[in-house]
């Protein structure tokens, strides 16, 4: 064979153009922060922010809206990822905001390390989301975590913070184990790693299905392990509490995004043939999910723990409307049920940041605000942001006029009109448990005096983020209608 | 039919006005966040004017019916509209809400902004409530409006405040979510529907009906509250600082009994005649037994809640007679039961601003030195109790003769409730009012001022306007009964 043979194909970088960019621009940050001579490293953050733009110009320029692969079908570019990667961009943007100040009153924290790691991540989420090939995806996902890894242990003379970032290490690396293992099993059995070959051989049924179904079980622990699911959730509450609370935020919105991203590539891309079988499993990790999620957040005395459990909780709640997509190999309800996890995964992200965002507001002068307690009163203190928080939590809670009602509400549709009453009956009973624990939170906002009246002090900036962030809570509650149809849409085009 | 959207106005009008209110901000604006709430109260009980002036009093039809596409996705409507059930409840709504910003003026000094916006905006949210056409647009605002309460309930009510806010608002979400998976599976079931009215259309079989109708009865049961899931009322009552309680008295309790007019009797007629002897048996059981936990109270409060209940009773009971007379009793008992327990409950909020204690032991001999508040509380006393010439004889008398109709028994049953209501009302009254000045508070006590005497005046118009001239009440409700019932009487099985 000689060399004009072998077909030298130059893939389509076009698609790709965002994720080269950002992993560029992470490199130059690094070196460009070398120069920095000022301790607040504004240069450094500037720049960060204005990468993130700037990929977000570029997705918008490059997204043609079609289903598109390109590195031998290793890649794949089409509108859930561009949305997706979007959604990214401005979560990992503000998530920086809201960091900025906490991490300038950490010595360890303050430096340019921690925006090239965020970039990193960031970098690693795009790959998730884009991949078509179970290595990239995994390449994808170790790029994240590592990243993370980091991240939470930065602020390395805190113990806890350091404890965690073992505890995320080595439980991590044991999921990513898992994944691996699985994956490998999948490609025992279907002969490939492409995941829309997966999909055509087992829709041709060339396949060893005894191994097959044992990797299956594998990638779902993997995946849950990610997703922050009953029973692979150990490290979400020790992480989520122990790592500054600038990562926690970063943890508890953007990889959820990623995370879905991943769901959906692996399963419904890849593998809705086996939808029986996944959807069993996802049903009991769901299931259980907000079952232990909402109960154990009773318990908690401490807010980061508490949203924790609840994050888990909504994981379980949004994995509903995964599993609802085929019904006795009907596949009429997929789009539906899919587009109603993915409106969950977005409205969540959203109200975790500002969530997340809220204690950052309150942690000042190097101490940290985390416990339900120090949101004692305040109503006194600012009811402005009592106001939003309150509104963030009745949107956990699942009330409306807020955003969490209808994400709720349209993964409880997609249930009941899979014909699932009991899985929908059980999910508002445990809503209904998970009520308590936000009602909690805003009673120590309005119902108890502050412990000191002072007034909250924040950068201006801050202030105005949060209360966008609070406010789109409200509005999109008002108005859901448009991100609903683009989940749909995207979806649509997509799948 | 004007094109003036009045439903539209009625909803949003104190919702702006609660959000402008908040914006003055610290107590230090609080006479101008009062002024501002009133005039908002004011505003939004003026445009719902025009619903009763210009209603058509000869179609069942849905009248000022506004309908605009709102989450189309799921076909959710913003569809508006009132018939002769819902109308009174918007205006009686409003009209309380103007009573409540008046009776918390002197009385609320802490957070007074807050405290009005909540009133305002739950107003708004109540009235969505009432005129909502569309499935998932009722829930929206039922469920929404528990917010306001909880908060009223929580940051301004008594010693026990926190118990009683969380009682209230995970009791009525407990029932309120059952509710909302019959609301999806009425969606599915309809071929992707939010209307009401089409759901009034939809055949449905026997089995489905029957989960169907426990599921709203869940819902619409602890709203009202029947007998045995009422405990929470007692408490946030107790705790509810005086404006809550008149709000929660005077409208809250109704949205569960306009609930079952809306959804059960008309979307699962078969199973409402199948369930109607449970009904029935719930209701009595509030009228006598409830009744009877009423005599032994000792907190003034705690007495009007329970007689809430009972009185309550007497709605669920009207309904589930199936009866014109039944029907239209029952909702004259819900309006009346508005103006006379918001007033009972305004009386005792009267003295406990002054003497700081809703115990009966505590007071003695009030006529001693509050006389003209003396003579008002007589007055919802006897309405509370069914005196004739009062609007609390017409409701309950109706009822009781639609029950004849039924079956002497359960005639002869509520009909107890003529004694044991005059029994508990009147020796309260006794105990409180008459008699010896008891102690030292009581001879400090002050008579009503100005204010106070307004509320009043107010409150005993609607109670003796309706005992005496029932008329224009129960004229605007004839078609749309009459309407329900021929609904209720079809077989929806096929």
């Amino acid at each position: 064979m000689t060399l004009a043979d072998m077909q030298f194909v130059t893939p389509d970088l076009r698609l790709a153009a965002a994720e080269i960019f950002i992993s560029l621009m992470a490199c130059l940050i690094l070196l460009f922060d070398l120069l920095v001579k000022d301790r607040k490293r504004t240069a450094t953050f500037v720049a960060t922010q204005l990468t993130l733009v700037a990929a977000a110009l570029i997705t918008l320029a490059t997204s043609s809206g079609e289903i598109s692969y390109t590195f031998s079908n290793m890649y794949v570019g089409d509108l859930m990822g561009d949305l997706l990667k979007l959604l990214l961009y401005v979560t990992v943007l503000v998530v920086l905001f809201y960091s900025r100040g906490y991490i300038l009153e950490r010595e360890q924290m303050a430096k340019g390390e921690y925006y090239a790691l965020a970039l990193f991540a960031t970098l690693g989420m795009m790959v998730m989301i884009s991949a078509n090939h179970f290595v990239i995806v995994y390449v994808g996902l170790e790029l994240l975590s590592l990243s993370l890894y980091a991240m939470v242990a930065m602020n390395r003379d805190s113990v806890p913070a350091t404890e965690a970032a073992m505890k995320y290490f080595v439980l991590g690396a044991l999921a990513s184990g898992l994944l691996l293992y699985g994956m490998s099993m999948i490609y025992g059995a279907t002969g490939t790693l492409e995941i829309t070959a997966v999909a055509e051989r087992l829709y041709t049924g060339q396949v060893d299905r005894m191994i097959l179904v044992f990797g299956l079980v594998f990638v779902v622990s993997g995946v849950a392990f990610k997703l922050g699911v009953v029973p692979f959730h150990m490290w979400i509450p020790d992480v989520y509490h122990g790592a500054p609370t600038a990562v926690t935020l970063f943890i508890a919105s953007a990889p959820k995004l990623a995370a879905f991203a991943m769901l959906v590539r692996l399963m419904v891309n890849g593998m809705i043939v086996l939808a029986q079988d996944w959807q069993a499993m996802l049903i009991l990790l769901a299931v259980l999910s907000m079952a232990i999620g909402n109960i154990a957040a009773i318990a908690q005395t401490n807010l980061k723990r508490m949203l924790a459990y609840s994050a888990i909780s909504h994981m379980g709640f949004m994995l509903l409307g995964m599993v609802t997509g085929v019904v006795s190999g009907d596949a009429r309800f997929a789009l539906n049920a899919y587009s109603s996890s993915m409106f969950y995964v977005i409205t969540y992200v959203l109200t975790s940041a500002g969530t997340f965002g809220m204690i950052l507001l309150l942690a000042r002068g190097g101490l940290e605000s985390d416990e339900i307690d120090d949101f004692r009163g305040l109503n006194k203190r600012s009811p402005w942001f009592a106001g939003m928080m309150m509104m963030m939590m009745f949107s956990m809670a699942g009330i409306p006029f807020f955003v969490g009602f209808f994400a709720k509400f349209s993964v409880l549709q997609a249930v009941v009109a899979a014909g699932y009453l009991w899985l929908a009956i059980v999910a508002v009973a445990f809503s209904l448990i998970g009520c308590f624990y936000y009602l909690r939170v805003v009673k120590i906002m309005y119902f108890e005096q502050p412990v000191s009246p002072t007034p909250i002090e924040a950068p201006a900036q801050m202030k105005i983020l949060l209360s966008a962030n609070s406010l789109a809570v409200a509005l999109l509650g008002i108005f859901p209608q448009a991100l609903m149809s683009l989940c749909a849409f995207s979806l649509l085009r997509s799948l | 039919m004007s094109a003036t959207p009045l439903l539209s106005l009625a909803i949003w009008v104190p919702i702006l006005a609660g959000l402008v209110v908040l914006a003055t901000g610290s107590d230090r604006n609080a006479p101008l966040a009062r002024m501002l709430s009133l005039a908002g109260a004011l505003a939004g009980l003026l445009v719902t004017i025009p619903l009763y002036t210009g209603f058509d009093l000869h179609t069942p039809a849905m009248q000022f019916v506004e309908l605009k596409t709102w989450i189309p996705r799921f076909n959710v409507n913003y569809h508006l509209g009132v018939d002769g059930i819902s109308m009174l409840f918007v205006i009686l709504n409003s009209f309380i809400t103007v009573t409540v910003v008046l009776a918390g003026w002197q009385v609320i000094d802490n957070k007074v902004a807050q405290y009005n916006a909540g009133f305002l905006i739950m107003s708004g949210l109540m009235n969505g409530i009432f005129s909502a056409l569309d499935g998932l647009l009722f829930y929206v605002f039922f469920e929404a409006s528990l917010i306001p309460l909880y908060l009223i309930i929580g940051v301004w009510g008594g010693p026990r405040r926190v118990y009683a806010a969380f009682k209230f608002f995970l009791f009525t979400l407990f029932g309120s979510l059952l509710f909302l998976i019959a609301l999806l599976y009425l969606f599915i079931a309809s071929g992707g529907s939010f209307s009401i009215l089409d759901w009034h259309e939809l055949p449905i079989g026997m089995t489905p009906q029957s989960w169907l109708f426990l599921a709203f009865l869940v819902a619409f049961a602890v709203k009202v509250p029947m007998w045995p899931v009422h405990t929470w009322l007692p408490d946030a009552h107790v705790e509810a600082p005086t404006g809550g309680s008149i709000v929660l008295a005077a409208i809250a309790l109704k949205l569960g009994a306009y609930g079952f007019l809306r959804f059960s009797l008309p979307i699962t007629p078969d199973a409402s005649h199948a369930f109607a002897g449970l009904l029935v048996g719930l209701s009595l059981i509030a009228i006598i037994y409830i009744g009877f936990v009423a005599l032994a109270q000792e907190d003034m409060k705690k007495l009007v809640a329970y007689s809430s209940i009972a009185h309550m009773g007497f709605v669920t009971l009207g309904f589930f007679l199936f009866t014109a007379l039944g029907v239209e009793g029952a909702l004259v008992q819900m309006i009346s039961h508005g103006f006379v327990s918001g007033a009972m409950f305004f009386s005792i909020g009267v003295m406990y601003d002054r003497a700081h204690s809703r115990q009966i032991v505590d007071y003695g001999g009030v006529v001693n030195t509050m006389p003209k508040f003396a003579a008002f509380f007589m007055l919802f006393a006897m309405a509370n109790a069914g005196l004739p010439a009062t609007s609390g004889f017409v409701g309950e008398f109706m009822v009781i003769l639609a029950s004849v109709e039924h079956s002497f028994w359960v005639a002869f049953a509520a009909a107890s409730t003529m004694i044991v209501g005059a029994a508990y009302t009147l020796w309260m009254y006794k105990r409180v009012v008459f008699g010896a000045v008891a102690n030292h508070h009581v001879a400090d006590l002050t008579d009503i001022n100005g204010r106070e005497f307004l509320i009043f005046v107010l409150f005993a118009v609607g109670a003796l306007g309706m005992g005496l001239y029932p008329q224009p009440f129960t004229e605007v409700m004839h078609s749309s009964v009459n309407d329900l019932l021929r609904h209720v009487a079809l077989s929806k099985i096929q």
